[in-house]
């Protein structure tokens, strides 16, 4: 087993593999949270990890029939995510990387924004301004720049007031996402400086999914992850991020302690990325099938599954689950696949907000030559 | 009636940024020593004291943490006013210029603005050791989504700082420091040109030299000597680096039909060559000559001692004008 821990405690985990709720000693702080989720936020859980795994197999079929450049697959990440993304509340902005799909949707992103990005026919794909997307901030790829962005962002709820009243209804917060391969960058370390420094109201939301493409973690630190965070002096915490309920509790009240003027903190979730780094990898060639299934036999999908089995959950919750996930794949497919290129000067749109002489002059270049080429055509 | 005061560049950039913080409460300076000392230069000094430690930052020391968070504050509805402390002590933060600050108005489709100024000191004649002297505002005006503008006298820094802070998009904002004590006339009343707009420094009929920030002290000491020869030479003052405003450069070149372009950065791939490639396909049936450049070595710049090798003096840019008049 690669699990490349050498903590001397077993993580935050309060459902086995097997789905017994069995709460580690370091889990028990963060009981209390479990008492806030309903039967409906339970069914919930549940169903956002199904659709997002049925979305995921959708995604990379569409890229593999042609349909898209990329896409990168978050099969294996489902506890780790949903459980943190509900733990948010509606006032918070999120920070993603780029492979937290069901993060956006819980927020409200359309998932055929993101996939419009995939499909490169925008660089964008969703408007984090309109209230629809629930604060729910564009995808990075350049790996931990958003981690500062997120961290500036914090900064600005902090000046401004909106976090630390007390009120956790109110009071804001900020959580970034962020992966192992990203924590080696100098820009994750900066921006555990200026959060520590600034004791912004945030929260840090490490997925250790075990491989950076294809290095493994043990390439990036000799030390757990979470030990970071400590050395920045933010309260660390590594879970089993193959629990939704772990990634749930410790999100909440982390959450409401930075929003409530306690300062930033670090969350590492353990993971395992199943699927390939993007369309484009081949982990074949760098891990063994041995450890996949391993890591297969952690799945947060059936340890939740069992949970909610061994709670009486009724059989119809997992039948109506898998058909809504098939529904929403259809309705994705059939939407991506109606994404049109956008209009050729669009090229030159919102480059500036104020006026810029060189885009108007490249822009109407643009339209002579086309018009030119079509005359010389006839 | 226009209020006209005299002052160093140091004090109008001074001036300029108590006005914009006095005007706007989003607007907040981040930097390294700041502060208390008001940065290394002292164009911040008084101003924590005045606005407080919010407004006014020091920050950690990390480059790219500054731009990455003054993104964040931008995104949040601040004006973020970042000082590099020296012009070599920028790239730490490229990434989060070029790849971020510059591209993310255009990626939120126009739903987000970015109104960041990054002001860098730059440029030479201080006799400072590695990293202290350089000039790298081409690697910035060759990004889309950013401005850069530099300007050269007191009356230009203490308006322009405060057109860029009101610059929906990111501005890099280029002090030449050796021109921060030399003192000069500020209109306090009224600004007579914008942001982006160039100025003729000095008019004259037999050839035109362009330049900017510290360059143009240069270039206008060059046109006073060879006036004394009886060559009449026009000064041309970019001003804004990116966009660059054509219009009075082509005017001038048809003018006089010879141009020589100075700039202390070194010449490959640099804002001198794009300007001399711009008037020989705008201008190129007004032209006598070629257009010429005067510019640093393609070398790092070198050690303190050899700086007046290195930099283009009023005597290397009158022998581009004796070369320019030859043709």
């Amino acid at each position: 087993m690669t699990l490349h821990i050498d903590s001397a405690e077993e993580p935050v985990r309060f459902l086995s593999p097997d789905g017994t709720f069995a709460p580690t000693p370091a889990a028990e702080p963060f009981l209390a949270r479990l008492d806030a989720l309903s039967d409906a936020d339970h069914e919930r859980f549940y169903r956002d990890m199904v659709s997002v795994r049925a979305f995921d197999r959708e995604a990379t079929n569409l890229q593999r029939q042609g349909e898209m450049a990329l896409f990168p697959p978050s099969e294996g990440q489902e506890g780790a995510q949903v459980g943190s993304a509900h733990a948010a509340r509606p006032q918070d902005h999120i920070f993603p990387s780029y492979r937290e799909h069901v993060v956006g949707m819980i927020r409200g992103v359309d998932p055929v924004g993101i996939l419009s990005l995939m499909r490169g026919v925008t660089l964008g794909g969703w408007d984090p301004t309109d209230p629809k997307n629930g604060n729910f901030h564009l995808y990075t790829l350049v790996l931990g720049s958003q981690t500062l962005h997120a961290t500036g962002y914090a900064m600005g709820q902090l000046f401004d007031g909106a976090s630390g009243t007390g009120n956790v209804e109110t009071d804001e917060a900020t959580m970034v996402y962020f992966g192992d391969g990203s924590t080696s960058e100098g820009d994750v370390s900066e921006a555990l400086v200026f959060a520590a420094s600034h004791q912004t109201p945030q929260v840090f939301f490490l997925q250790n999914n075990q491989w950076a493409i294809s290095v493994p973690v043990s390439v990036q630190s000799r030390t757990p992850l979470y030990k970071r965070g400590a050395g920045f002096g933010l309260p660390s915490v590594q879970i089993d991020g193959n629990d939704v309920l772990a990634s749930y509790a410790v999100t909440s009240q982390f959450l409401d302690e930075a929003r409530t003027g306690q300062g930033p903190r670090f969350i590492e979730a353990l993971t395992y990325r199943m699927g390939a780094h993007t369309t484009s990898d081949d982990p074949t060639k760098y891990r063994t099938d041995q450890e996949r299934a391993e890591w297969g036999t952690r799945d947060p999908i059936i340890r939740f599954e069992a949970y909610l089995r061994a709670r009486g959950a009724a059989e119809s919750l997992f039948t109506s689950a898998a058909e809504d996930a098939r529904d929403l794949c259809a309705d994705v497919r059939t939407r991506t696949l109606a994404l049109e290129a956008p209009d050729k000067n669009t090229i030159f749109d919102h480059v500036y907000t104020d006026e810029h002489p060189r885009m108007q002059e490249q822009s109407d270049w643009l339209n002579r030559y086309e018009e030119s080429m079509t005359e010389e055509a006839r | 009636m226009s209020e006209l005061v005299t002052m160093p560049m140091a004090k109008a950039l001074n001036a300029g940024l108590r006005a914009a913080l006095a005007a706007d409460e989003k607007v907040l300076l981040m930097g390294e020593d700041i502060g208390p000392l008001g940065g290394v230069f002292r164009i911040t000094e008084g101003l924590q004291a005045e606005f407080g430690p919010r407004r006014v930052q020091d920050t950690p020391l990390a480059e790219s943490g500054i731009v990455g968070t003054a993104i964040g504050l931008a995104m949040r509805g601040y004006r973020p006013v970042c000082e590099i402390q020296f012009d070599g002590f920028i790239y730490p933060a490229f990434d989060q210029i070029v790849s971020q600050l510059a591209k993310q108005t255009n990626r939120h489709g126009g739903a987000v603005s970015m109104p960041v100024v990054i002001r860098v000191p730059y440029g030479g004649h201080i006799g400072a050791v590695e990293h202290h002297q350089e000039s790298p505002e081409a690697y910035f005006a060759h990004t889309a989504g950013l401005r850069v503008v530099s300007p050269s006298t007191p009356n230009d820094a203490y308006w322009m700082i405060q057109e860029a802070i009101q610059s929906n998009d990111p501005v890099l904002f280029f002090e030449p420091k050796s021109r921060y004590w030399p003192k000069g006339e500020v209109n306090l009343s009224e600004s007579q040109l914008g942001l982006h707009q160039s100025r003729i420094a000095r008019e004259g009929t037999d050839v035109t030299l362009i330049g900017h920030g510290a360059m143009v002290s240069t270039l206008l000491q060059a046109a006073e000597v060879a006036a004394g020869e009886g060559i009449s030479i026009e000064v041309v003052d970019l001003r804004s680096i990116s966009p660059i405003d054509y219009a009075p450069l082509l005017d001038s070149a048809r003018k006089t039909g010879r141009v020589v372009v100075a700039q202390e950065a070194p010449e490959n791939a640099s804002v001198g060559s794009e300007i001399a490639a711009t008037l020989a396909e705008k201008a190129f049936y007004s032209l006598e000559a070629p257009v010429l450049r005067v510019s640093g070595f393609d070398t790092p710049f070198p050690a303190a001692k050899l700086e007046g090798l290195y930099l283009p003096d009023a005597d290397r840019v009158l022998d581009a004008v004796d070369r320019a008049l030859a043709y």
